[in-house]
């Protein structure tokens, strides 16, 4: 959609550089905002801990929005990957604790992100033959196994390695409100640059229809392996993410009701909006903080506005709508220069 | 260990397998019939069963009735129960897509657990036993009575839910409207009886698998549901979603194993085994054991 003619007049648009330019610097803002009052201790301790768990919820609800939204399958396993990433990454920084922690901590993150691509490489190539519901058991039984591995390696090597169910203590805690969201905005972009891409194009055709963009020469199995490994590539970074939040691992908080947890966040954002599941992981992590005077009654609630959400509105939150500050601007700028004509609806 | 003794655990093992197995195979039989019929993986399935346990309770314990008069109540509790959850979170949904039909499962599953949690406390109730009878003892090898009723029952169990499907008019309508809805409708079947119906049935064998699980771990707690619930869930998958011999099979398949690995000393790896076995078996055979596979169409 470059320069497009309606009713005679020029729709003008931005150019690329100037929206990216926009985006990031509205970024920043909100980073240097979020850092400035979690620092000055406006935001208090407890709330910055919420704002990390945020960032860190986000990443994961993204992440799985690329396996499910964008390509149109339902893993189940989600918490696996973010437990890979989380240890690995937990025991890359306790043994790389000597070095300068700005320096290691994104070495460290990248690292779980990387196994836990290996990892879901290794389990998307069987668990990707399978489709709908299989597939769903398949990836849970996955991620089952890997918890049952991390609590019970340590018999198995003979020394300590994830210390089982005695949980991974001492891990530094090195991740910040500023860092969480830094990368949480890294990997939104990243997701957002790849889903626009040749390759993003070739996923999204599998999603609406895999016999179709097969016979159009997209190789589906290759494309599904790649979305899949991106999804638990993200996830591996929420992990570490996750591991420097919270200094201790055990593998009891990777189950199943985990990546149940982050798949309700995606579908009740919307499928295959990353804004829906923005919202929707923000929503749901900051709701039950929110909720703490009446906790008894607020899984209660919980459960029912996921039941009424789903009857009422089956589509998410937000559908597949994504919110594009760009066109918006875009919009704005061509209702100004030209209110007298109407735009074309086709 | 004297060869003696290794005999007698095996053996005790076994029993002990069979005897969780036939638990999960009830309760995977309600997992199949409904996946048979809506599609639907229902999550609730596993808490029906944490619901007829605590029913159980109240009327032993609070209300000091007849262990008989218990059971039945459980059962007639979860039948209730299944149907209600069909009529009031399911049927609205179901010309929507699925996954949302699975995310109102998971609702549905969250809200039992988290209501009885509300009600009760979290602390897990002790379900006085049933019955009372004496252990078999056969030349030194005792076998326990619970294990040996809870196989007889599920065989009973399962031998009507056969003659059920296979024989009846009601079970031809449910083989019918799994088969094809539209041409089920079409041919004068109701649809919404036929649903209901199946949902009844599997919540029954639910109710039944609650009162033999209570025999075998005498507890009832909001969230003993969910594992026992993914379990079952896996064997019904083992064996072939939508087929009732194949989550027979899957169900004895898994407690064996399971019941295998524990007598091995590896009882912590025991779920770890079940999910590898289940894993393996779809690699192999996609569909699961005894599950029809269906063409792709274009």
């Amino acid at each position: 959609m470059d320069k497009v003619k309606t009713g005679g007049a020029v729709y003008r648009r931005l150019p690329t550089g100037l929206r990216y330019l926009i985006n990031t610097a509205l970024f920043a803002l909100f980073l240097i905002t979020i850092t400035a009052l979690a620092d000055n201790r406006v935001i208090s301790y407890s709330d910055s801990k919420v704002l990390m768990l945020i960032a860190v919820n986000i990443i994961l609800a993204v992440s799985l929005n690329v396996a499910t939204g964008y390509l149109g399958q339902l893993p189940l396993g989600h918490a696996g990957f973010m437990a890979v990433g989380a240890y690995t990454s937990a025991l890359f920084m306790r043994s790389a604790s000597a070095y300068p922690g700005q320096l290691m901590f994104p070495l460290g993150l990248i690292l779980g992100g990387l196994v836990a691509a290996l990892f879901g490489l290794v389990i998307g190539i069987p668990a990707l033959r399978l489709k709908g519901d299989y597939l769903a058991i398949i990836t849970l039984g996955f991620s089952e196994i890997i918890r049952v591995v991390i609590l019970n390696i340590d018999s198995v090597l003979g020394f300590k390695l994830t210390f089982g169910a005695a949980s991974l203590k001492n891990i530094p805690t090195t991740t910040t409100v500023f860092n969480a969201f830094l990368w949480a905005g890294i990997v939104c972009f990243i997701i957002h640059a790849m889903m626009k891409s040749r390759h993003g194009r070739a996923i999204l055709s599998i999603r609406d229809n895999e016999i179709a963009s097969e016979s159009c020469g997209i190789s589906t199995t290759f494309y599904k392996t790649l979305g899949f490994c991106a999804s638990a590539f993200f996830a591996g970074i929420a992990g570490g993410l996750y591991a420097g939040y919270l200094g201790i691992l055990s593998p009891g908080s990777f189950g199943f009701m985990k990546s149940i947890e982050i798949l309700v966040m995606v579908v009740l954002g919307g499928m295959g909006s990353m804004l829906g599941s923005i919202i929707a992981a923000v929503a749901l992590t900051a709701l039950p903080e929110l909720l703490r005077a009446f906790s008894d009654y607020r899984m209660v609630v919980y459960s029912l506005v996921l039941i009424a959400m789903m009857i009422f509105r089956p589509e998410g939150l937000m559908g597949s709508y994504d919110f594009s500050l760009g066109g918006l601007l875009e919009r704005l700028l061509n209702r100004k220069s030209a209110p007298l004509i109407k735009e074309d609806e086709s | 260990m004297s060869d003696m003794t290794a005999i007698t655990t095996i053996l005790k093992q076994i029993l002990n397998g069979l005897q969780s197995g036939s638990i999960y195979a009830l309760i995977a039989l309600g997992y199949s019939m409904v996946y048979g019929i809506i599609m639907l993986l229902n999550f609730a399935h596993g808490d029906i069963i944490m619901v007829g346990a605590y029913l159980a309770w109240l009327c032993m314990v609070r209300f000091a009735l007849n262990p008989a008069l218990a059971v039945a109540a459980a059962v007639a509790g979860c039948t209730a129960l299944g149907m209600l959850i069909e009529k009031a979170a399911y049927t609205p949904l179901r010309s929507s897509p699925r996954l949302s039909l699975l995310i109102t499962a998971i609702g549905v599953s969250y809200l039992l657990e988290n209501t009885f949690q509300l009600i009760f406390g979290a602390g897990a109730k002790t379900v006085p036993p049933f019955f009372n009878a004496k252990n078999l003892s056969f030349g030194g090898v005792v076998l326990s009575s619970n294990a040996i009723v809870t196989i007889i029952a599920a065989a009973v169990c399962m031998a009507l839910l056969t003659l059920l499907v296979q024989k009846t008019k009601m079970g031809k309508a449910m083989r019918a409207v799994s088969e094809d809805m539209g041409a089920a409708q079409l041919m004068g079947i109701s649809i919404n009886r036929t649903i209901s119906f199946t949902f009844a049935v599997g919540s029954a064998l639910a109710g039944i698998g609650s009162v033999l699980y209570c025999t075998a771990y005498p507890q009832a707690d909001p969230m003993m549901g969910s594992m026992l619930g993914l379990k079952a869930f896996v064997a019904a998958v083992l064996g072939g979603i939508g087929s009732i011999p194949g989550a027979m099979i899957g169900g004895l398949a898994i407690g064996l194993a399971e019941a295998l690995v524990s007598a091995a000393g590896l009882s912590t790896w025991k779920d770890g085994v079940v999910f590898a076995i289940l894993i393996i078996v779809l690699v192999v055979k996609p569909t699961g054991i005894l599950g029809r596979s269906l063409n792709e169409k274009v």
